[in-house]
């Protein structure tokens, strides 16, 4: 079968127009020694039937992933409605459309997914969403050193270890500092006082940390607050079915991934970043925002805003580094919260702290590395199975040791066979 | 462009910033040109009271509804007031560029030699070609 879509007279016709007698006059300026003699080699090819066969074989071959494994991507239940509404030909883009305000329903859609985000985070302002929960984060780094004029970022080392290294790469590069708060015994953020006193651009904190445990956030802000940083969060979206916002204990922007609303994990993306901040500093934000307007008819219409802002017309001074969105995951995310409701994103969140406790607590305690710190879906085991996500990849010290996540998908079958295996 | 005004007490910079010297204090802010190509001006972004400022460095932006553009402070100094007016009226600009759009106020550091910037005349000339 040939999908080369021009005939021979098709290209005879191209090449009489470029003055060209043939291809191999038409690459002539190409030197001889960079040409390729003969094409790859490569199967010989395979009618559709065959390659539908070979694929099939192959992905039969396929495992799924532990039921146990988290730490950062995780599996949650999608609704069939997600698959079907986000798959419609209307809606089926990556990222936002050029000439945005030709596609209002695409336009409207962030829309909707900004102000739930806004709901779920106690957030003033959200935007059309990030590549991924690192590189919000960073976002967030940086749009607190524009604030602040400060040059120092301060993390908690139960901040999720990849994020971490990305807030690095991008620091580098920007020519700012980033130190690291040592984790404490229980699995907890040590005390940010030390290393917000030579005044600190902000103070990054991960809830429920990479560890699964609950930091205790409700003083925090008016610590970081008094020293002149800002409070960045990085929060697990379906956590906040049951916890506390972070606009309700004093962020200043929370962060996050947002692949658990209603996005598969598949590989490892894609992935989602969510972003949202307090309305002050939403000129410092980095991507778009979505808008709601007035027509020249006076008629509700949706509009890109703050786009002023990014690349394509700052140029190198740009806010950040990103240009458009993550359309589609963030359709699906939108998608998924109105499907789920209030009710249902609270069932859920529930349904992870249960099944997680009910698998803890029938581990004994010497076997769990932070036995005393309350969790939400994750927590910390010593076992040689190869379950959940190995933590001596991100910390040396803790060899031995392993991440294990339950989400409302485990069964009691599955959490007491692990019980019996480890 | 003939209806654009440029009093000719004030010097220019070529990025369009004007300068108003008394004594040591020197008043900044954009030319009739300047928010005339910038169309309505949305918000205005200023530099805190008390920075230092190098002749020419990067003192905020200006958004209009279809661009953010940079401002430059002109002379070297001292940020001593800023026009807070413009956070809530950032469309001053555009109605009194000279006046009420004015934008800060800098204590200029010694004496400063203000040759390098534009007379009125000059300027005009500037934006004829």
């Amino acid at each position: 079968m040939n999908y080369v879509p021009n005939s021979a007279d098709d290209r005879q016709g191209m090449l009489a127009a470029l003055g060209a007698p043939s291809i191999a006059a038409l690459f002539q300026d190409i030197p001889e020694k960079v040409r390729l003699k003969k094409g790859p080699v490569l199967p010989p090819p395979l009618s559709e039937p065959e390659l539908l066969e070979e694929l099939a074989q192959a992905s039969a071959e396929n495992t799924s992933a532990s039921p146990f494994l988290g730490g950062g991507c995780y599996r949650h239940f999608v609704p069939s409605m997600v698959k079907h509404i986000i798959g419609r030909s209307e809606f089926y883009t990556a990222y936002t459309p050029y000439q945005a305000e030709a596609s209002q329903g695409i336009l409207q859609a962030i829309y909707e997914y900004q102000t739930m985000l806004c709901e779920l985070t106690g957030m003033d302002v959200a935007n059309a969403s990030m590549y991924d929960g690192a590189t919000a984060l960073v976002e967030a780094a940086f749009l607190a050193c524009r604030v602040t004029g400060r040059k120092e970022i301060v993390v908690s080392s139960a901040v999720h270890p990849a994020y971490r290294k990305v807030l690095r790469t991008y620091a580098k590069g920007a020519d700012l500092a980033v130190k690291e708060v040592p984790y404490t015994a229980e699995g907890l953020t040590g005390d940010v006082g030390r290393e917000t006193e030579d005044g600190a651009a902000c103070v990054i904190l991960q809830q429920p940390n990479f560890f699964g445990n609950i930091e205790p956030t409700n003083q925090l802000a008016d610590a970081i607050h008094s020293r002149g940083a800002l409070f960045v969060v990085c929060v697990d979206p379906i956590s906040l079915g049951i916890l506390t916002p972070p606009g309700k204990y004093g962020a200043d922007v929370a962060v996050g991934e947002g692949q658990s609303l209603g996005n598969p994990p598949s590989f490892g993306g894609p992935e989602l970043g969510l972003f949202a901040a307090k309305k002050e500093f939403s000129r410092q934000m980095p991507g778009r925002i979505a808008g709601q307007t007035v027509d020249a008819e006076g008629k509700r219409g949706f509009c890109l805003t703050l786009q002023t802002r990014e690349q394509h017309i700052r140029r190198e001074r740009a806010t950040s580094n990103i240009c458009s969105n993550e359309a589609l995951a963030a359709l699906a995310a939108a998608v998924y919260l109105s499907t789920m409701g209030k009710a249902g994103l609270r069932k859920v969140a529930e349904l992870c702290l249960q099944k997680a406790n009910y698998l803890r607590r029938k581990i004994r305690s010497s076997s769990l590395l932070f036995p005393g710190a309350p969790c939400f879906k994750e927590f910390v085991v010593k076992t040689k199975k190869e379950v959940g996500v190995d933590l001596s990849c991100f910390y040396p010290e803790l060899k031995g040791w392993r991440l294990i996540c339950v989400t409302e998908l485990a069964r009691k079958k599955d959490l007491d066979a692990l019980v019996k295996a480890l | 462009m003939s209806e654009l005004s440029f009093p000719e007490n004030l010097k220019y910079s070529k990025e369009h910033e004007w300068v108003k010297a008394e004594g040591n204090i020197a008043t900044v802010g954009v030319s009739a040109y300047a928010q005339d190509q910038l169309g309505d001006v949305v918000y205005v972004e200023l530099p805190k009271e008390g920075k230092e400022l190098k002749a020419m460095e990067e003192m905020g932006v200006v958004e209009s509804v279809k661009s953010v553009s940079s401002i430059y402070c002109p002379i070297a100094g001292k940020v001593i007031e800023i026009n807070s007016a413009l956070n809530n009226q950032p469309q001053l600009v555009n109605e009194d560029p000279y006046g009420k759009g004015w934008m800060i106020k800098v204590e200029m550091s010694g004496a400063q030699d203000l040759s390098p910037l534009l007379s009125a005349a000059d300027y005009k000339k500037l934006l004829e070609k």
